[in-house]
């Protein structure tokens, strides 16, 4: 008999080694996530997959599964606490949907979207963040970027290439890349890499396919985010 | 600027370079001696250190960027910080370091134009007992008055190395006023040591146990089940069982002294008198749990302790007590580095350690795994604060049972507290657990009418004169040592403003909770205190403080709105006497906005204005 864990009352089976994350998605239980995606390693910072494990809150990306573990997740104070989350990203970096490349591509739209957040909320910090177009096929936004280290892992983990890094503390947090010069021409990104691919926002994108895809036709114009990563959608 | 193809750059480091090898854990120890180099570690010198010990750029340039006490750009041949602790705002920080600042021609945070000095703020640096401190290139300044800037300015202008500077301006006093089993009674080197090996590890761990000996860090977690885990943990690395030695992992014992909590300086003493003491009680715990390698995390700020703690490991070497075969036991080695941490309050969390002692940016590890199963290069590491370690010998001297019968039933032993504030006597008192916050506050000669201390600093509690009967245990109020004490007419606003502004600048920045979350908290505050905060503000404040408490990814952030809440709880007309009578008011300045528009049209007329 396989183990199981519940998640809102759901019984959900998992195997040794998977994460709450792991057994919510083989399940089609969707948990707000940004920084996790299945391909790499755990990180654990964007919070917002926070979930009442016992009692306690942990995040489920990073924390395993075990027989019996009593998991609240769609709850209306999880979901308030994660609007907030959502919306802390959002004013503190400069993200204007309205005029932005990923619009409807994004998912730190798409969980707002999910989220049910109405405004900011908050006082935007408006900080002064630097773009990097130098590479000849990809453009570095920082305005947009989360620190959710997906491109610092795919670019480490599966193109084996170390192209960004994170430099600073707290609110002076940075994404770096590997150059003498800090471009991110002088590095040897390339368009095919995976890092380029994962970026949860508009942080890192490819050059000259901005409107290829009208906007009111892309992903999340027509899903939700919880249909499009857990492979559901079609009831 | 330095280029890495400087030939003067190239000088300066390579001595550096080849001290260390090639071992990517020393990554935080080099770029500190860089820093000392060059005055900052400039972009060249990234490229010469990622090349020299092979790792990518951005790793080099991460770590760079991690720590308070490196800087990319120049900080001067003279790097002045004073400590921003309350105690020092109290006693008067804020105008000398103006003070200072207009002798030396500088600003805050900004170096001079000749690239000489440059003066700034820092976290606590641990003297708020003999405070308003500062550090000069690290090194500490204290009892700051007018007449010691005066001489420190003309220092400086006459470029006379910090070496030669007079020693009485770094004097740092112990300030002992009431002593216990730790710091009033002998110790002889090698005791615990010796008892340790006639009664065997199994039972001296039995010992521990006993005694019921608790983290001194503040969580309270027990010794005895700690070393145990460590003990019996079998290291797992993905895709197999790490095996060092004989079967079994290599495992570590990691004392923690980055005592970085505002206001706690008990371990500096410590270290400074009783320092045999913790050393052998780091080596009682390898005994107990089959480590033979340790380390010491001392933070940046008490490197002036640095040399004379080598030297309390050579003599301890050459006395049998370290090293290869201690006290003539041929299966038991043991041995003790230090590793010097440079402004990161977040190292002191012990997974975020870990990542420094390794070399890396000091951010809080995933738990589990819990560094008892995979700590230091993913082995088996006990990391356990200094005063631990020192209770902790003691208990292998004089056994469990005698450890047990001080202090109350759940909190065993004695506790160092470091007592600041509006106090005649500030310094260090060792008390039995048990001991009434009012009964301390009579023997440090608390000035005037105490109306709050703040306990176990600003990750800790605020409590108010209703409350000086509690009890400092991990029962009632659990501390890692500070006591802060408040006199009457104190406006504890700016304690919680203070406090705020540590955490938003201490924040690792890892999550989004505590990274986005201390810089609003520290936001709203700065709205208060500047007039425009009303009722709707504090509502926020709140529900903030449980967002950071329940969604952050280490105590850092979790206790973050600690000091910001209970101060509002307990003391709200320190907060509604700065409100406007208002439900709400924008976070910006409507008129102000204006000013652009005014400045244009040339209007300052009545319509002008909202």
């Amino acid at each position: 008999m396989s183990k199981t864990i519940t998640i809102d009352g759901l019984t959900v089976p998992f195997r040794d080694g998977q994460t709450i994350m792991d057994a919510a998605l083989a399940s089609g239980v969707y948990i707000p996530h940004l920084c996790h995606n299945p391909e790499f390693k755990p990180h654990g910072s964007c919070k917002l997959c926070t979930v009442n494990v016992n009692g306690r809150n942990a995040a489920s990306c990073t924390m395993p599964a075990t027989e019996g573990l009593q998991v609240l997740n769609d709850t209306a104070e999880l979901n308030d606490e994660r609007r907030a989350l959502v919306q802390m990203l959002f004013v503190e970096g400069n993200h204007l949907c309205p005029s932005c490349e990923k619009s409807g591509n994004c998912q730190l739209q798409a969980v707002a979207y999910y989220l049910e957040m109405m405004s900011p909320h908050y006082n935007h910090f408006y900080p002064t963040r630097e773009v990097d177009a130098s590479h000849p096929g990809i453009l570095l936004d920082r305005n947009r970027c989360i620190y959710c280290e997906l491109c610092v892992r795919a670019s480490r983990d599966a193109d084996g290439k170390n192209v960004f890094g994170l430099t600073g503390r707290g609110m002076a947090t940075t994404l770096i890349v590997n150059s003498a010069s800090g471009r991110l021409g002088d590095t040897t990104l390339a368009v095919t890499d995976k890092a380029v691919q994962v970026c949860p926002t508009g942080a890192l994108m490819k050059k000259g396919l901005a409107y290829t895809v009208p906007i009111g036709r892309r992903i999340f114009d027509h899903h939700s985010i919880k249909d499009v990563q857990t492979g559901g959608g079609h009831e | 600027m330095y280029r890495s193809d400087s030939p003067g750059l190239s000088r300066l480091l390579t001595p550096i370079l080849q001290r260390h090898g090639r071992d990517a854990t020393r990554l935080l120890q080099i770029l500190r001696e860089v820093q000392d180099a060059c005055h900052s570690v400039p972009a060249g010198a990234i490229d010469l250190v990622a090349a020299h010990l092979d790792v990518p750029r951005v790793n080099v340039e991460g770590v760079a960027g991690f720590y308070s006490f490196l800087s990319a750009h120049p900080a001067g041949e003279y790097r002045l910080l004073f400590s921003g602790n309350i105690t020092d705002q109290m006693l008067g920080k804020d105008e000398l370091m103006q003070y200072l600042c207009n002798k030396l021609w500088v600003e805050p945070g900004r170096l001079s134009e000749d690239g000489l000095v440059s003066v700034d703020s820092t976290s606590c640096t641990g003297m708020c007992d003999q405070g308003p401190a500062a550090l000069v290139n690290g090194w500490p300044l204290t009892n700051l008055d007018h007449n010691r800037l005066d001489l420190i300015a003309e220092l400086i202008r006459s470029r006379k190395p910090v070496a030669d500077w007079p020693p009485m301006l770094f004097e740092v006093a112990d300030n002992v006023h009431r002593g216990d089993v730790l710091l009033g009674q002998p110790f002889e080197p090698g005791a615990a040591i010796r008892a340790t090996l006639a009664r065997g590890a199994k039972e001296t761990l039995a010992e521990m146990d006993k005694s019921n000996l608790r983290g001194r860090g503040g969580a309270g977690f027990k010794t005895a089940s700690k070393w145990a885990f460590c003990h019996a943990a079998i290291a797992e690395e993905e895709g197999g069982v790490i095996c060092d030695v004989g079967g079994q992992p290599e495992r570590f014992i990691v004392c923690n002294a980055d005592e970085g909590e505002p206001g706690t300086f008990k371990d500096r003493v410590l270290l400074n008198s009783h320092a045999d003491l913790v050393f052998e009680g780091m080596t009682v715990g390898a005994r107990v749990v089959g480590a033979s390698k340790g380390f010491l995390y001392l933070r940046g700020e008490y490197r002036y302790l640095l040399q004379q703690l080598e030297a309390v490991l050579k003599r301890r070497r050459e006395a049998g007590l370290l090293g290869g075969n201690i006290l003539g036991q041929t299966d038991f080695s043991f041995d003790i580095e230090i590793h010097l941490g440079a402004g990161a309050y977040i190292c002191g969390e012990e997974s975020a350690l870990i990542e420094s002692l390794e070399g890396k940016r000091g951010r809080p590890r995933n738990r589990p795994p819990f560094p008892v199963t995979r700590g230091y290069k993913g082995r088996p590491t006990v990391v356990d604060n200094v005063e631990t370690f020192a209770c902790a010998a003691r208990i292998a001297e004089n056994g469990g049972a005698w450890f047990a019968s001080i202090g109350t039933a759940q909190s065993t032993g004695t506790k160092l507290l470091s007592v600041s504030g509006d106090v005649a006597r500030p310094g260090i008192y060792e008390y039995p657990f048990g001991v009434t916050v009012r009964q301390i506050l009579d023997d440090c000669g608390a000035q005037g009418r105490s109306y709050a201390v703040q306990v176990s600093g600003p990750s800790g509690t605020t409590i108010s004169w209703k409350e000086f009967e509690r009890k400092i245990a991990f029962e009632d109020l659990p501390t890692a040592g500070a006591l802060m004490v408040f006199r009457h007419r104190r406006d504890l606003f700016q304690a919680a403003r203070n406090f705020a502004d540590f955490f938003a600048h201490e924040s690792c920045g890892f999550c989004t909770p505590c990274r986005v979350g201390t810089q609003l908290q520290k936001k709203i505050l700065e709205k208060i205190q500047s007039g425009h905060g009303t009722a709707s503000d504090l509502e926020e404040l709140k529900r903030l403080g449980h967002i950071l408490k329940t969604m952050s990814h280490c105590g850092l952030g979790s206790s973050a709105a600690n000091p910001v809440l209970d101060i509002l709880e307990k003391f709200p007309d320190m907060y509604e006497s700065k409100l406007k009578a208002f439900a709400f008011e924008p976070a910006f300045d409507l008129d102000g906005a204006l000013e652009t528009a005014r400045k244009i049209t040339g209007r300052d007329d009545e319509w002008a204005h909202l």
